[in-house]
Order: structure tokens, then C-alpha cells, then sequence
């Protein structure tokens, strides 16, 4: 079968039925003029461009990546790819790639030689140890590099130059996924895993539009949808999204009140008793504090606050609370929302007081955005202390300085290890001297960016970026170091479900870009960093020998690795943590016993505060839960920062679409993807359209306290009331120099107290129609973007001030990739090159 | 009989805490964390104060139950005063010392919950002691955070 990529992001139904094998459907796509035969080597690899983490290989000749392939015996995705998989890899290739380190010099930046570049960094880095010591220099790395690189990144920042400022950029995504699962189970760690969609009887998604962040995923849901016995599914969106239109029952919450909703939901699971009392009592504490709390939100006060009836709210408590094999799923509409961590929690609650974990089609899945967030975590290049070990722990911190043969004192531990917002703010006061960002585009994905500018533009401000294209933030750096990317060198990937991937080498990188694991090994070798025994620190000096060492540092954990080799990798598509002695398969699922990572002496965090965030005192977590059971915890709804009024009337969210990924850095290279979204838009139901008097395609104008942007309106099934605004479009790809395109122009600088999370999903915004469109708003067709379904208006072409045009039918054309999108499905039995 | 006398007295430091909480969230405008969760808080002690205030009735004392919402007229002086000074580092030596006097001034308002809360078992009002029981919880939170805050920001202060 063929598809066309674009027009049909998740391909061909496989239907199956619960609890059988999902069938396989093997997607591939070749440059043109490149057939089957030409194609020299197929290489191994992860997905990148997503969390799903589906296995792929990349097709290679003459030295370059031709084309890719789903691999079958993957059971992430059986074969399929998501659209920005099958064309994203073009942007390898793109001309605009870094190939030589930049130097600024007189204000521009100009071509250096590696040695220049990093005797620079070398030079800045030394002069303010001895100044400043180790607190002036700050790391913020990402969320799509490999473990080995990132827990290369955690020795040299906690360990050889013993800062507390390293963060990732799976802040701003996952943050809330890692605190929510601390919160509740005293440990990072997915619990479920993508199977138990095969299994489940009904599946929650909270604020999680599978379909566009995770298609493969999506694409499993369908089956099962189109399967004999479909489970029921629930849908909490403030958009009509593709989830939202398969879902069962939806429920659109004005932004900023999940945990209303959610207090709501649970106060009528006690009120029913739908409860598993056993679980409860065997494997939780905290109930009567929780009961207490959600007792003082019937459905009545949360449907108050959330804008949504009471009956739907009983309704969803119903779906929920009779399911037998429930799967709860988590993302971005609760974590970049106000109370993030306190809205995720719940979930945890859900799944806890339904007894829902840890047995197949039961569990919950706190997602990630990011490809290999997961990493970021575990090895601690987001701050956490490698291994899921607790900065407040000293024992753990002492077997960490073993681990790396350094003084116990050489890592920081005296304070909650620095978040990126905090980090940007000690370059704002000017206490940060050196901020190397690695892999990620912080001038376009940060809230309020003219903010985000002025402080990445200091003078004083000594800014490293290491990318492989140039972005909106090395425009801004001192040194800009050419980075090679995945494709281009070896490393492993873990994704959402604990899925360890193996991505191999398949092309050389172009010009003189280098793997980051290298780039921060020379660093550590010019600084000439030197353990207890005076050898050199890092001691490994390649990606096998550091995926050795991150084995040995995770041996044990929770995330323990130690039973995962390259050769093993190279023999299994993908093997879920943890791999040792025990499991030397792997897991698929975690609690499977009802017990947890959350002793005391085990627990990677003693929790914080919900509303407050202080981190709970060890003692006191010792006291309340001696035997480390999994923790029910709540909080009480707190009123938004920034509520809509008259100046501001809607409620402004941002977010990922389909086609897109990022700051589009690679999206936006690969031409199918880029034109499938080629500029922003707005979303505005018909009515609020109607309300200023605009129409499909006009101009219009977002603006907050902080700024304005200005784009095309698309007219869409979002709720009234709010807007939605996609976050990818930065400035790399326009002329114009006004800076009023990137979303975060207009987001506010706030985080969840909890999980430090930047808030991106509740602005108070005005929106006015500036003139008329050409036609209709570049967005997409397919997705949750696409025309409301009735009385669309069509493009008004009359001067500014003509009266609001009457609608008519829809004058969308849908969105298509044509001949060069063109994606082969094969069926188990036709997979090119015979069954691998 | 004093209970009269502890509410009255409860209801004056909650009312401070509040402001100072406020103020605190005013001068600290850069320090966004700081800014944000203040007013949360401070909002968590106007509920105190109202619930003072009603519980305060049925002892004779009369004492407000609103509680202003902002620090008052000086807001947008402290406010852009903090904006100017952002950029520089002396401030936090300054919000250190805002903190710590938060933490002295929750420190009291606890010690006064617990005195009411003493007497209002000795008194056997049930009414109030379930207030006490609801409201000392969250001034202990408050407590808590000031000394988180402290002890997070300080090392960078004090290093810098
Ligand atoms: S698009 Fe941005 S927020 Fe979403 S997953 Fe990617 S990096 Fe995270």
C-alpha cells in the first residue's frame, strides 16, 4: 500500500482485539530516484523527533542517509513512523548546516579552528573558577542528545567542575512527568509501558494529544479502536483534537484548571466508592489527608471552576471508575499548565486508589515530549543527581563521589540542584559568568523572549552554544561549536516507556562538526581534570566506554542498565530498563508487586510541597512513610496568576502540532514537513471569531503584557474562550526583524513552584483583526488545527474596516504532501528485504 | 476569659505576615518564584483572617475580615523599583534578609495558632479548634517554604 505522508500522518488500520499481538505495518520512504537495490547499508537507529522512541533504520548511500524504514520486531512500533521520522532526516543534509566553530569578534561572528574555539572556553571557563568559583558557570544541555553524552555532561558540571547549575531543556516538557512520579512513588520511573494499550479497557488521556505528539502511539489506540472490543477513552483537552473527536467522552476545562477537574473527578470515585480499599491500605499512605482534601470538591464547585457541566464530570468519574484494566496518560496540557505537578499527582491518585498498576492494561504513563528526556533524567544532566540518586541523601551522594573517585565535597548537594529558570536568572542579576547551551534553541522555546534576549545578549554574559544548525540562539552566542547529530554518531536513547534503543553511526558528520561526547571529553582533557588518584576525569574517552561507565553508575538503581550491552543492542530492537541479573530482558512493567522505589534510604526524592514546592525535610518523610509505600497527595486549587479581564479577554495556549517539532530547527529543513505548516496561526472558535469580527485567513493580533505577534486566523472547534498559538515558529526562516512570530513572545515568566516547569499554557491575551488574508491560514487540515466542521467563513479579501464577512462554505484546500511524501506500508510478509 | 485576647492577637500577625508576604512579592518582582508563590500564600492568610474575624464574633471582638490584595500604595514603586535593580546582584543580599524576617514573622503566627489552639480545647470549642485544625497546617507550610527559599538562593548570594 501507499500513502501520502502528509495528507495521512497515521496511515492504514491494523485492527486487532485485547490482549493479542499488534500487528505489524512496516513504513518506509526513499528519496526519489532511490530504489530498494541502490540502498548500500541499513543502519540502525531511534527515533528523534518525538518521545515514542519507534525503531527505525536509516537507509545509506554513497556516505549519505537516503531514506528510512520502521523495523518490525520493534515493539514500540512494529514498523511505523511518524511523518516527521519518514522526512525529518533530510535536514541532515541540509546546506545550512554549522561546519566550523564560530568566534565573535567585533560584535560579528566569524570562522575559527577548534583549537581557537576551545582554548577560548577553556581560557573564560578558568578565569572564573579562580574569580567566581564553580556557581558562575551554568550548563543547559537537551533533551535529544544520548546518555552517554549526557551523563558525560553530569561528571564534568557535578563532578569535575562541581557547579549546581545543569539543567536540560526536558525542563519545559518533562519536568512535571519526572516530579509527579517522585511525588507519588518516591522515584522517577515510567510505571506503565506502550503494551498495555494492547490490554486496557479504558484509556484516560489528560491533556495528551497522542495523536499529533506521539502518531505511532496514536496509531496503536486506532487499532485497538477499530479492533473487536474497542476500550472506552477519555479525553480532557481544551481543543478538539483527533483524541478528542474519537474520545468517548471530552471534556474541555477552561486552561489553568486541571486540578479543580481533577479533585472533581476523584471526590466523586470516594463519594461512589469506587475504590480498591485492599491496594489502598496495602501499598499507599496519606489516604485520609487526600479523602479529607478532594471531599471539598463535588462535581458542583470543580464544574464551577473549569467552565465544563457537572454531569460530565460524574460521567468521566463513571468511565474511570468502572474500567477494569485502566490506562491513564499524561502530557503537555497538564504539565505547562498552572499546578502542573498537582494536576499530574492526580492521575497518580487515580490509578492508586483504582489499584490500577503494574499488571497488564493498568497503569499510568506520565509522558514525555522530548526523544531521550529520559536520559536527560537518569544520568542528571537535568539537575537530578546521576542514577535517580537523591541530592538529599548524603549516603547516595558519597557513593556517587565514589562511583567518580572524587572528594564527596566536590559535588553539590547543599540545595535542590539548579532549574534552567533559576539559572537565567542568575545570568540576569549577573552572578553567572558562562552558560553553555547544548542542542537546544532557548531564544525561540523560552517564555517571554524579549526577556530571554536581552539577558542571553550581555556582554558579560560568556554564552557557548553547541548546535548543528545555526538558530535564533547562536546569533546571540560568543562561540558557536558545529555539533554532529544523530546519524552521525553512536549513542543509546531511551523513550517514554523505558525503550533503550541502540542509534548507530550510519554517515560522517559534515566538515568539522564533532559528536557532543567528544566536544565535552576535550573540554574535561584541556581543563585537565584530575580524580583522587590524580587520573584524568572523565576517565572514558568514547561512547561505548561511557555507555560502560553509565552501566556501572546505574547498577543497582532503579534505572539499572547493567545488564544492556552495544552487542545486546545490536541483537534486540529496543529492551526496556531495568536489564540486570533480575530482568535480563528487561521489564515492561515497574510495581508490578505493589512495592516501591520510595524507601527512605532508596527513594530518589523526599517530595515537596504542592503548592508551595519546599522540599520535604528528610526526617518528616521518614516519619510519614517508614516503609516506602507509594504516597497519595493532594492539593487545593490555586487561582490562576493571570485570569483573562477585559483588556485581555481569552485564554492563550501554545503547543506542538503534527508536522512540527521544537523550534523546527530540523522540522522546518525537511521540505515536506515545512510545507505541510509553513507559518504560525491562530485558533479561534466560530464564535469568539465572530465576536471581533474576523474570519478564516485574516491577520490578526495576539497580544499580552509582554508582547504581540501577528498571524493568520484560523477558524477551528478550539473551546471559547481560548486561543490557541503553536510554539515551533522562531525567526531563522523569515526577513522580518520585528519579532512577532515566535509564541513566547507572549508567555509569561512562571513555573510550577513543584516541578519549575514554565507555564505556557494560561496567558491572558487580546486578539484583533489587523486586515484582511490571501486565503485561507496556513494550518494544517488533518489535525487538531483543522477548519470547524460547520459555517466556516471563507477568506474576506475586502479593505480592513468592511463589515465582518457572512460565512460561507469552507474554501480550505486540505493539506497534502503529493509525490514527494509518498510512504510504502507493507505487511508483515512484504517488508522489503525479507523479515528482520 | 482570653480567647478573645489570642484571636485578637493571631488576627494582628496573620494580617502582618500577609502584608509582609505582599511587600515581599512586590520588591522581589524579578525573582519570579518568589513573586508568585508570596501571593499565593498571602492569600492563605486573608482566609485566616476572615475566618478570625468570624470566629472572633462570638468571643465580643470585632476585628476586620478583609484583607488587601496588594502591598498597598508603594506597589508600583517596589515593583519597578525591583525591575531597575535587576540586573544587579546586591538585591538578593537584600532578599535573604526579606526572607528571613518572612520566616520569624511565620514563625510567630505559628506560635500564636498554637496558643489558640490550646485554649480552644480548654474551652471546648469544638468550632474553633477545627479552625486551628485547618488553619495552623498552612502557616506551617508558609514557614516552611521562607526556609526553603533561603536555603536554596543563599549559596549563590553568598558566593557570588
Ligand atoms: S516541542 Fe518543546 S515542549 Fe514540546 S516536547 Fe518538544 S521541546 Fe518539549
Amino acid at each position: 500500500m501507499v500513502r501520502d505522508g502528509i495528507a495521512d500522518p497515521w496511515g492504514a488500520r491494523t485492527p486487532y482485539g485485547p490482549g493479542t499481538p499488534w500487528p505489524v505495518r512496516v513504513d518506509s520512504h526513499l528519496a526519489e530516484g532511490v530504489a530498494e537495490e541502490d540502498v548500500d547499508s541499513w543502519v540502525r537507529a531511534a527515533a528523534v523527533l518525538h518521545s515514542n522512541g519507534d525503531g527505525m533504520d536509516l537507509a545509506v548511500k554513497d556516505g549519505r542517509i537516503v531514506g528510512v524504514r520502521g523495523r518490525a520486531d520493534d515493539h514500540v512500533n512494529r514498523g511505523r513512523l511518524d511523518p516527521k521520522d519518514l522526512f525529518g532526516w533530510q535536514a541532515n543534509h541540509s546546506p545550512d548546516r554549522l561546519t566550523a566553530p564560530l568566534i565573535r569578534r567585533d560584535g560579528r561572528l566569524v570562522e575559527s579552528t577548534w583549537d581557537e574555539a576551545m582554548a577560548l572556553i577553556v581560557k573564560r571557563s578558568k578565569e572564573l573558577l579562580d574569580s567566581s568559583g564553580p556557581g558562575s558557570i551554568g550548563f543547559y544541555t537537551s533533551g535529544q542528545l544520548f546518555a552517554e553524552e549526557y551523563y558525560t555532561l553530569s561528571a564534568i558540571a557535578h563532578g569535575a567542575i562541581g557547579t549546581n547549575h545543569l539543567d536540560g531543556n526536558t525542563r519545559l516538557c518533562t519536568a512535571t512527568a519526572a516530579a509527579a512520579l517522585k511525588e507519588s512513588f518516591g522515584c522517577d520511573g515510567q510505571p506503565a509501558c506502550y503494551d498495555d494499550i494492547d490490554h486496557a479497557d479504558v484509556i484516560a488521556l489528560f491533556g495528551h494529544n497522542a495523536a499529533e505528539t506521539q502518531v505511532v502511539l496514536w496509531d496503536r489506540i486506532l487499532d485497538r479502536l477499530a479492533g473487536p472490543n474497542p476500550p472506552a477513552l477519555l479525553c480532557v483537552d481544551p481543543r478538539e483534537t483527533p483524541v478528542a473527536k474519537a474520545a468517548t467522552l471530552h471534556l474541555a476545562p477552561l486552561p489553568g484548571t486541571n486540578v479543580a477537574l481533577m479533585n472533581g473527578v476523584l471526590h466523586e470515585l470516594i463519594a461512589n466508592d469506587r475504590i480498591d480499599h485492599d491496594y489502598v491500605d496495602n501499598h499507599t499512605v496519606g489516604y485520609d489527608d487526600f479523602a479529607r482534601l478532594v471531599a471539598d470538591y463535588p462535581p458542583e464547585r470543580a464544574a464551577e471552576v473549569c467552565d465544563v457541566p457537572a454531569d460530565q464530570i460524574r460521567a468521566a468519574a463513571r468511565i474511570v471508575g468502572q474500567a477494569e484494566r485502566l490506562l491513564c496518560t499524561v502530557l503537555q496540557g497538564f504539565y505547562q499548565s498552572h499546578q502542573a505537578t498537582a494536576a499530574a499527582v492526580q492521575v497518580n491518585n487515580l490509578v492508586l486508589l483504582r489499584g490500577m498498576l503494574g499488571r497488564p492494561g493498568a497503569g499510568v504513563l506520565q509522558m514525555n515530549g522530548q526523544p531521550t528526556a529520559e536520559n536527560t533524567r537518569e544520568c542528571g544532566a537535568d539537575g537530578d543527581l546521576t542514577g535517580f540518586r537523591n541530592w538529599a541523601n548524603d549516603d547516595h551522594v558519597a557513593e556517587l563521589a565514589g562511583l567518580w573517585n572524587l572528594d564527596v565535597t566536590q559535588i553539590p548537594h547543599f540545595a535542590p540542584p539548579t532549574h534552567l529558570m533559576q539559572m537565567l536568572r542568575y545570568a540576569e542579576n549577573g552572578t553567572l559568568g558562562m552558560l553553555w547551551v547544548s542542542a537546544t534553541n532557548p531564544a525561540v522555546s523560552l517564555p517571554e523572549l524579549r526577556r530571554v534576549r536581552s539577558i542571553l545578549s550581555q556582554e558579560r554574559l560568556f554564552l557557548v552554544v553547541q548546535d548543528a544548525f545555526p538558530t535564533e540562539t547562536t546569533e546571540l552566542a560568543d562561540v558557536v561549536l558545529p555539533a554532529a547529530i544523530w546519524g552521525e554518531k553512536t549513542g543509546v536513547s531511551t523513550n517514554a516507556d523505558r525503550t533503550v534503543h541502540l542509534n548507530e553511526k550510519a554517515v560522517e558528520p559534515p566538515g568539522q562538526a564533532r559528536p557532543d561526547l567528544d566536544i565535552w571529553l576535550e573540554y574535561a582533557r584541556r581543563m585537565d581534570f584530575r580524580d583522587r588518584d590524580d587520573q584524568p576525569f572523565p576517565p572514558w574517552n568514547d561512547a561505548e566506554s561511557a555507555f560502560e561507565a553509565w552501566k556501572r553508575a546505574s547498577a543497582g538503581r532503579p534505572c539499572d542498565y547493567s545488564g544492556l550491552s552495544y552487542a545486546k543492542l545490536r541483537e534486540v530492537s529496543g529492551v526496556r530498563w531495568p536489564c540486570n541479573e533480575d530482568h535480563p530482558d528487561g521489564a515492561d512493567r515497574l510495581y508490578a508487586d505493589g512495592k516501591f522505589f520510595a524507601k527512605p534510604d532508596y527513594c530518589e526524592s523526599y517530595g515537596r510541597d504542592l503548592v508551595t514546592g519546599a522540599p520535604t525535610e528528610p526526617v518528616e518523610y521518614r516519619a510519614t512513610n517508614p516503609d516506602g509505600k507509594a504516597m497519595l497527595k493532594a492539593a487545593q486549587y490555586v487561582e490562576l496568576h493571570e485570569k483573562p479581564d477585559r483588556d485581555h479577554p481569552f485564554m492563550l495556549i501554545t503547543g506542538r502540532t503534527v508536522y512540527h517539532f521544537h523550534t523546527r530547527t530540523k522540522t522546518g529543513r525537511a521540505p515536506q514537513l515545512r510545507d505541510a505548516a509553513p507559518e504560525p496561526w491562530l485558533e479561534m472558535s466560530a464564535h469568539d471569531a465572530e465576536r471581533i469580527g474576523a474570519a478564516e485567513g485574516d491577520l490578526v493580533e495576539v497580544r499580552t503584557a509582554r508582547g504581540a505577534v501577528r498571524v493568520a486566523l484560523r477558524v477551528s472547534a478550539v473551546r471559547d474562550g481560548v486561543v490557541f498559538l503553536p510554539f515551533h515558529y522562531g525567526y531563522w526562516d523569515t526577513d522580518d526583524p520585528n519579532h512577532d512570530r515566535a509564541a513566547n513572545e507572549l508567555t509569561p515568566t512562571d513555573w510550577d513552584p513543584v516541578s519549575k516547569q514554565p507555564i505556557f499554557k494560561t496567558t491572558a491575551a487580546a486578539v484583533e483583526r489587523v486586515k484582511a488574508g490571501e486565503g485561507p491560514a496556513p494550518a494544517p487540515t488533518t489535525a487538531a488545527s483543522a477548519p470547524a466542521a460547520t459555517g466556516i467563513p471563507a477568506a474576506d479579501t475586502g479593505p480592513a474596516d468592511a463589515p465582518p464577512p457572512t460565512p460561507t462554505a469552507p474554501a480550505v484546500p486540505e493539506t497534502h504532501g503529493g509525490p514527494a511524501a509518498r510512504v510504502e506500508e507493507h505487511d508483515a510478509t512484504t517488508v522489503p528485504g525479507g523479515r528482520r | 476569659m482570653k480567647i478573645g485576647l489570642a484571636i485578637r492577637e493571631l488576627h494582628r500577625s496573620e494580617k502582618s505576615l500577609a502584608r509582609a508576604l505582599l511587600k515581599a512579592a512586590d520588591r522581589h518582582h524579578v525573582e519570579h518564584e518568589i513573586h508568585y508563590v508570596a501571593k499565593d500564600l498571602a492569600a492563605w492568610s486573608a482566609d485566616h483572617i476572615r475566618d478570625l474575624a468570624v470566629a472572633g464574633r462570638r468571643y465580643g471582638v470585632k476585628v476586620g475580615e478583609e484583607m488587601p490584595r496588594s502591598s498597598g500604595l508603594l506597589e508600583p514603586l517596589r515593583t519597578a523599583f525591583s525591575v531597575l535593580t535587576g540586573r544587579q546582584a546586591v538585591p538578593g543580599v537584600l532578599l535573604l534578609a526579606d526572607l528571613r524576617q518572612l520566616h520569624r514573622m511565620a514563625a510567630g503566627v505559628s506560635l500564636d495558632w498554637e496558643l489558640l489552639a490550646q485554649g480552644a480545647q480548654a474551652v471546648k470549642d469544638s468550632e474553633l479548634v477545627e479552625l486551628t485544625r485547618r488553619c495552623h497546617p498552612e502557616t506551617l507550610r508558609q514557614l516552611k517554604w521562607t526556609n526553603a527559599m533561603l536555603k536554596t538562593l543563599s549559596p549563590q548570594v553568598l558566593a557570588s
